[in-house]
Formats: C-alpha cells, structure tokens, sequence
C-alpha cells in the first residue's frame, strides 16, 4: 500500500475518535436499546413518509404538469387515520417507555448498597466497607448496585451513558438509582445537569471488575473503618447516645431496629423509617417527634456534613440492640468519674 | 403579462410600475416619527430591526460555543467564559428572538390586516411593549457588557440563588421586564381577535395564521406571569435570602423547576404556534388550495395551547418526583404529540390536486415539514419515561430542541419574512439566490444538528466545555454545519436590504394571494383600508379571487 504513514495516523486518530454507539454493559442496555430502535424506527419511517407524501405530491401537481387546482375541502377519513394511527404508536410507546422507567428506578431488595456524595466540583463514592473513593467508582460484575445519592451544595445529576442510567443528584434529598454491570471495563461517568465553573470537569471513571477482582479491590482499598463503624463514633462524639440510649427512662426514643419500622408521630402522622426519614430527622428533629416524646432536640443543621449524616445513617440501619450503645455511655461516664491517671483515650 | 409555467408569481410592468408614494413608510418622516408611532406596521418593523440585531448577537455566541466544541479539549476559552456563551445564547435567542420573533413583527403587521382592522386594539399598549422590549433587551446587554452571567438559561436554583456572583439579578430583571412585553402583545392580539373583525370575518373565516396567534396569545398571557414570579423569588431569594427554593431554610429546590417549566414548556408553543400560523399560509397560496381540514388545524392550534400547559413535568423526569407523577406526565406529552402530526398530515395533503409552485417561502416551508417532523418525533423518545432517562440532559435534547425552535420555527420565520415581504417593503427580494439560502441554511442545518442526535445517545451532557476524544468526529461535522448555517443566514439580511432600494417593485398581490392583506396595496397606507372591508367568502377562496381578478381586468379594459 503506499499510503503515506502521516496519511495513515490521521485515518486511525479520526477512526479512534468516532465512536457511534455507546457499549452496552448493564443489564438495563438492552432494554433501553431496544426501545430506542424502535423509536428510530418510528421517526425514519415517518419522515420518510412525509417526504414521500411532499416529494409526489410536488411532482404530480407542480404547475406545469397540473396547472389549475382542485378545490378538496378535507376528509374526515383521512383526517381519522391521522389521528388515530400517530396516537397508537405514541401509546405503545408510552406503555413501553412507562415499564423501563420503573425498572430502572425500582431497585432489586437484594442489591448492594453505595453512597454518593456529589460537590462542586467532584463525586464522591462511600462503600459500606468503609473505602472511599473520588471521582471514580468500582463496582463488581453480577450484583446489583444501588447508590443513595445526595448533593452537598447544587443539583447534579449522575449518568454513566454505557449503563444507560442517570438519575438528578438534588441538595438535601437522597434519591436512588440502581444497575447490574456485565462487562468488566472502564466506563465514563459524568455530571450531566449544569453546576457552575468545573461542570464539564465533575467526571469520573466507573471501573466493572468481576467478583474476585472486586473482593480483592475491596480488601486492599479499605480504610480500616466501615461507614457503620464511623457512624458509632459520630454518634457517641456528638453525644447522641445520652438520650437515644435505649434505657426505658431515656429523653429519646430507642433506636434500635428502628430502621425500616413504621412509626407514629405527635402529630398523628406515620411514617416509614428510612435514610431519607433518618436524615431529616437529625437535621429537623422538631418536625419528627415520636409520639411520646418531647421536642427536645436541638436541630443538627450545618454541625454534620453530608458524609457524616450518611455515616449515622449506616449506623442506625444495622443497630439491632444497645448494648454498645449502653457500653460506651458506661465507659465515658465512668471516665468522668474517676479521671484517668494516663490520660489515656480509650479506644 | 406573460404567464410563466413555474411561478405564480405576477409582477406589474416594471418600466413603469412605481411604490405607491403614499404609504405607512413614507406617511412621517424623521425618527421620533418612528419612536412616538402608533401604527402597528411601524411597530413591527421597529420590532423586526431589534430581534434581527439580537439574533445576530445570539448567532454570534453560537458560533463561539461550536468554535470551543472543535477540540476535545477546552482550549478556546476558560470555563467560566464558556458558560457565559451558552447562557448568553440561550437568553437571547429564546427570550429576546424566538419568543417575539413571528408574532412582534409578522402577527403584529398582519393580523389587523388579515382581520379588516385600522390596528390592534391598544396601539400604545403596543407600542409600550417595544419599549420593554428594547429596555429588556438592554439590561441583557449590560450584564453582558458587565460580564455576563453563568446560569444557563434555565436559572436552576440554588446554583443561580447562592452559588454563582455573576449578574444574575440583571439578567433576571432583563427577562421579567420582556415578558412583559410579551404578555402586553399577546392580551392585544386577544382582544384585537375578539373584538375588531371586520363585518363578515366570523371566527372560522379568519385566516389559520390569526388561529395561530390567538392560541399562542392565550400562553402567553397565562404561561409568562408564572415566569416573572418564579424570577422575582430567585431575586429575592438571592438580595434578602427568603428561603422558598433553599433546602436548607426548609425551602424546595424542585419547586423553581416546576415553576420555571410551567412557564418554559408553554414557551416552546409560544415559539412554535405562530410558525406554524406562517407554514398554513405559505402551503396554501403556492400550492393554491384552501389548507386541508381548515377546522382541524384551527383547532389543533388551539389543542396544542390547551395540552401544552400541562406537560411541564416532563423536564424533570429523572429528577425525584413521584414516579406515578411523571407516568401521567408521560401519557399528556404523549397527547400533546397528536395535534401536531394532525398539522403536518393536513399542509401535506394540501398540496394533493394543488398546482404547485416552488419560490423561495415554499421552499423554506418544505424545509420547516421536513425539519419539524423530526424535532416533534424526537420529542416522543424524550417524553416516553424510559428513554428519557438515557437521553436527557445530553446533546440529544440539544438536537431535538434546536429541530424545533431553529429547524422548525426559524425556518417558518423566514418562509413568513420572505413570503410578506413585499407586502412589508413594496419590493421583491431577489429569488435565485434567495432560493439558494434555503437551501443552504437546510444543508448546513441537518449537518449541525443531526450528529448531536447521535452524540446525545453515546451520552455527551449538554453545557459541556470538554468531552472524551471519541466524540471528536461528531463535533467536528457539527461545527462544520454550523459554518454552512451561518453563511445561510447571513445571505438574507444582505440581500433583503439590497432589495430595499433595487428589488423589484411588487405590486399589490404577487403570489395571487387570497388574504385581506393582499388586496391592498404595498407598502400598506397607515390607515390600511380606506374602507373597512366587508368579508364574504371563506378563507383560501381562490375561486373568488380568480373571479375578483377577471372583474378588475373587465374594468379596465
């Protein structure tokens, strides 16, 4: 071939540079892909349909072939079949569209789970484990993810195109979104909604490994402490466990195994113990008294990052007992009593 | 007269044809004749010098943003600049171009015309709306000339609220002050409509064009005080800190959006409807044939006005709201489709048994079928729940709103500008390269815009500065397109203002049109009429017309 190599570099760089179609590596892809050729379908054969109509048309009455008009007023028939017909396709495809919604946003009861944190201008990822991650996220093939998603400051919104998944990542409200990736591989993540300078910087990398790469991964990348581990601690520092100690003369109500549970309020509301009710619940206290209780707590607005309040909320999630609860007020009452001689912290 | 195989056009003998002296141009001279006026034809041509200067404002920042998008890398400008562009294309383009485009200028020279009337009803109210107009339109050019602000159009809180020190509370007075005079035009349009037909003109002898507007009129005096509230709180909220739309004064920051869209949803008819109003009128004289269905498409105007504010919610499809919300949102977007695919089916059996014409309007109506066609079909992926989720936010939305607002409704804009042009001037604009820029501004459209279709599947998000290499390609042809556009639309205004002194001069009725507005002569009198017509026939009677024009060749012969 004698195709010149400064020729040949350019073809390869523009080859490289053209992607066409996103991979598909989650299993919602093919859903989605296969909703979206139909609507391909759709809107080919209907332009064409229009073209045909203008293209005839034009050639059979243009001017010189056709050179008086007739006057036609309309016909309800055909007026009918235009109505109708449009209507259907746009109802199948609302049935169709309606279905893969709620698949995506409906996540499985036995998928893992994976906080979020989105800021200006980066993602930050908290696995239960306790490894942290910035601007990128491992997951494992063959189990289904679901992120709890939050934003510290503006919306955001969390896509990763060859998942086909996005959802809006709002500012003081968690929202879900869930995927089963396939593929081992890198994929893209990006910050689709607007958020200020570094928007077309707030990217990130999603590495799929399979399930052995992944143990390992979670094993080399820990930080030594899980998310429920760091919640016990914030829970103990901010002195929470003095009233939400679980003994029956207790100021707060008793939170273990609280999570899931259904709960009546002072005002006669009940309400389904979740993250999102948790966190309001620090945030807001007065607005989500138990029934029995006083408003006695003081709000904690602004004194626990959004980190931390996912930390307490891992924590209250899997609290089944107070015993440890009891322990370390014990411990630190005690401490008090008696000042250590060391001054050593206990651990 | 010779009669030409291919055109309808008719033009009087050139050598001793002359523009009637005594028209609406010509009535006053000097420039407070102008800025005091109370024509409504005046109005429209004070309004179509100011949208044409903004929209070259608007193109320029488009041009920027592309120019940026040729490279993967953001090597042009700095980010925050970047943004600014996008934000100031959006602003003036959609509130300073689209939203007044057809109807200030267009609607507001024809309409009385097309009704029998004198004016609109409220000349000074009219007048008064340019003026916000012009006041908005310069308080956007100050915050730019200030340097500019990063919102994005759309205004999303708490970014725009607490996170940005850009001049967002100028921009926003900008934009509630021209809503203003958007709402001022569209309560004159609605009275005008209901009250100063002329004897004769029942509601279903009015010509679609005056459908159109009074549907659109209808949203925009309902949709836009929403948008001046939804701003006002983003000031406030901004200057004093109230805590309606702050999550953490207990405020929402969904309820902007759903506050902005009630508005911006109903703007996307307030934008499309009048084009549409255009595309009846353009079919029907070059193809010769009263519009097919004249009832259905009057009333799919109108279907459209009524549905088109009740779909909002599809924006924030993937944004938290209730899921059994959006699938009854999901199901009205479906349904808002409709009356549209009824307007394309009727223009196109329009032409069946017509005698066909193709001069420069046509064209760009054929150019505006096409273009729309795939805008609104576009639409259905992003209103079916699932595929919205893929496509939202990316450059697919991009494509399929540029379709509609500049595939669709500059295409009618310059079909209408084109087609009334010598009714507005009293010359005709030159029509091979007229043609030409048609063409062009088609080719260089789907070469823009179609490519971002594609990039919007891959998932490139909108606003973006920098991109993943792969995407290069695509970017690249969307910028070459939109090279090609720029050049298409550069040709009219150079040629439109050559024809001004050397067109050829028009005569009353060149297309052989049947609307009141062509049975005048042009450039109209200030008066319009000197005697208030009386209307006997239905609209696109041609019969009548042909039958008119014999009488008036029998006289004076």
């Amino acid at each position: 071939m004698g195709i010149s190599p400064v020729l040949w570099q350019f073809l390869i760089k523009w080859l490289n540079n053209s992607a066409l179609f996103p991979r598909e590596a989650s299993t919602i892809a093919p859903y989605m892909d296969a909703l979206y050729f139909f609507l391909l379908g759709m809107t080919i054969t209907g332009v064409l349909l229009v073209a045909a109509i203008l293209v005839t048309f034009s050639l059979r009455y243009r001017k010189s072939v056709h050179p008086v008009a007739t006057q036609i007023e309309g016909s309800t028939l055909l007026e009918a079949t235009w109505t109708i017909i449009p209507l259907g396709i746009f109802l199948i495809t609302f049935v169709w569209g309606a279905l893969l919604y709620f698949r995506i946003y409906s996540p499985p009861v036995n998928s893992m789970n994976i906080y979020i944190v989105g800021k200006q201008w980066m993602w930050k990822a908290e696995h239960p484990g306790g490894q942290h991650e910035i601007n990128a996220l491992h997951v494992p093939t063959g189990q289904p993810i679901q992120l709890t998603m939050i934003s510290q400051d503006v919306f955001h919104s969390f896509s990763i195109p060859e998942f086909r998944i996005k959802r809006e990542v709002i500012p003081g409200r968690y929202s879900t979104v869930w995927f089963e990736a396939t593929t081992p591989g890198e994929y893209h993540l990006f910050c689709t909604q607007y958020c200020g300078t570094n928007h077309s910087a707030m990217i990130g990398t999603i590495t799929v490994l399979s399930p052995a790469d992944y143990k390992k991964w979670t094993e080399e990348s820990t930080s030594g402490m899980s998310l429920a581990q760091n919640g016990e601690r914030i829970f103990a520092s901010m002195g929470c466990n003095a009233c939400h100690s679980g003994n029956a003369a207790a100021r707060g109500p008793n939170l273990a195994g609280v999570y899931g549970s259904k709960l009546q309020l002072t005002n006669g509301s009940q309400v389904l113990v979740n993250d999102a009710y948790l966190r309001d619940a620090i945030l807001n206290p007065s607005q989500h008294v138990t029934a029995g209780y006083t408003p006695i707590m003081p709000t904690y607005q602004g004194q626990i990052s959004e980190d931390g309040l996912i930390d307490l909320v891992e924590y209250l999630k899997n609290l089944n007992t107070n015993y440890r609860v009891q322990q370390t007020l014990d411990t630190s009452e005690s401490d008090q009593a008696t000042p250590p001689a060391s001054g050593v912290v206990k651990p | 007269m010779s009669e030409s195989n291919d055109t309808i056009l008719r033009l009087p003998d050139q050598s001793t044809a002359q523009v009637p002296k005594k028209n609406f141009i010509t009535a006053e001279h000097g420039l407070l004749s102008w800025l005091l006026t109370g024509d409504h034809k005046r109005i429209a041509m004070l309004y179509l010098f100011s949208i044409t200067f903004f929209f070259f404002i608007g193109g320029a920042f488009a041009g920027l943003i592309r120019l940026e998008l040729l490279t993967p890398q953001p090597d042009l400008v700095a980010s925050d600049t970047y943004n600014k562009f996008f934000t100031m294309h959006g602003v003036i383009m959609i509130f300073l171009f689209l939203v007044p485009s057809v109807p200030a200028t267009l609607g507001n020279f024809l309409i009385p015309i097309m009704l029998g009337a004198r004016d609109l009803a409220f000349p000074k109210i009219n007048l008064l709306s340019w003026y916000l107009y012009v006041i908005g339109g310069t308080l956007t050019l100050t915050a730019l000339v200030l340097g500019g602000v990063d919102t994005g159009w759309t205004f999303t809180t708490p970014l725009s609220t607490h996170y940005l020190n850009t001049h967002v509370v100028t921009t926003a007075t900008a934009i509630f002050v021209a809503g203003f005079s958007s709402i001022f035009t569209g309560l004159n349009f609605i009275v005008t409509i209901h009250r100063m037909r002329c004897p004769g003109m029942t509601w279903f002898r009015m010509p679609l064009f005056v459908w159109a507007h009074y549907a659109a009129s209808i949203l925009m005096v309902l949709g836009t005080p929403v948008l001046a509230i939804a701003i006002v709180l983003v000031a406030l909220e901004r200057l004093v800190g109230i805590g309606v739309f702050d999550p953490t004064k207990g405020g929402d920051p969904l309820l902007f959006q759903h506050l902005f869209w009630f508005y911006s949803h109903p703007a996307v008819y307030i934008m499309i409807l009048p084009g549409m109003g255009v595309i009846s009128e353009v079919i029907s004289t070059f193809s010769r044939k009263r519009v097919f269905g004249y009832t259905a498409v009057a009333f799919s105007s109108v279907a459209i006005a009524l549905f088109g504010f009740f779909v909002w919610e599809h924006h924030m499809f993937i944004m938290g709201v209730s899921n059994y919300s959006a699938l009854v949102f999901s199901l009205l977007t479906m349904l808002v489709a409709v009356p549209s695919a009824i307007k394309i089916f009727n223009w196109s059996f329009t032409l069946q048994k017509g005698s066909i014409t193709f001069e420069t309007p046509m064209l760009y109506a054929f150019g505006f079928m096409g273009l729309f066609t795939i805008g609104g079909l576009t639409g259905v992926f992003l209103g079916s729940l699932g595929m919205d989720i893929q496509l939202t936010e990316t450059y697919f939305i991009v494509a399929h709103f540029h379709f509609v607002m500049v595939g669709g409704m500059l295409m009618a804009f310059l079909s209408g500008v084109h087609f009334w042009w010598p009714k507005m001037t009293g010359r005709m604009y030159p029509e091979a390269i007229s043609k030409m820029a048609a063409v062009v501004t088609f080719i260089g459209f789907n070469l823009t815009f179609l490519p971002q279709f594609i990039l919007g599947y891959l998932g490139m998000p909108r606003r973006y500065h920098a991109y993943p290499p792969e995407y290069q390609v695509l970017n690249v042809l969307s910028t070459a397109g939109a090279t090609v556009l720029g050049i298409g639309y550069l040709l009219p205004i150079i040629y439109l203002a050559w024809s001004l002194k050397y067109g050829a001069v028009a005569g009353d009725n060149p297309w052989q049109a049947t609307g009141l507005e062509w049975q005048i002569q042009s450039p109209p009198l200030t008066e319009n009429f000197t005697e208030i017509p009386i209307m006997d026939h239905e609209a696109y009677d041609y019969e009548w017309l042909e039958h008119k024009t014999a009488q008036e060749v029998t006289t004076v012969g």
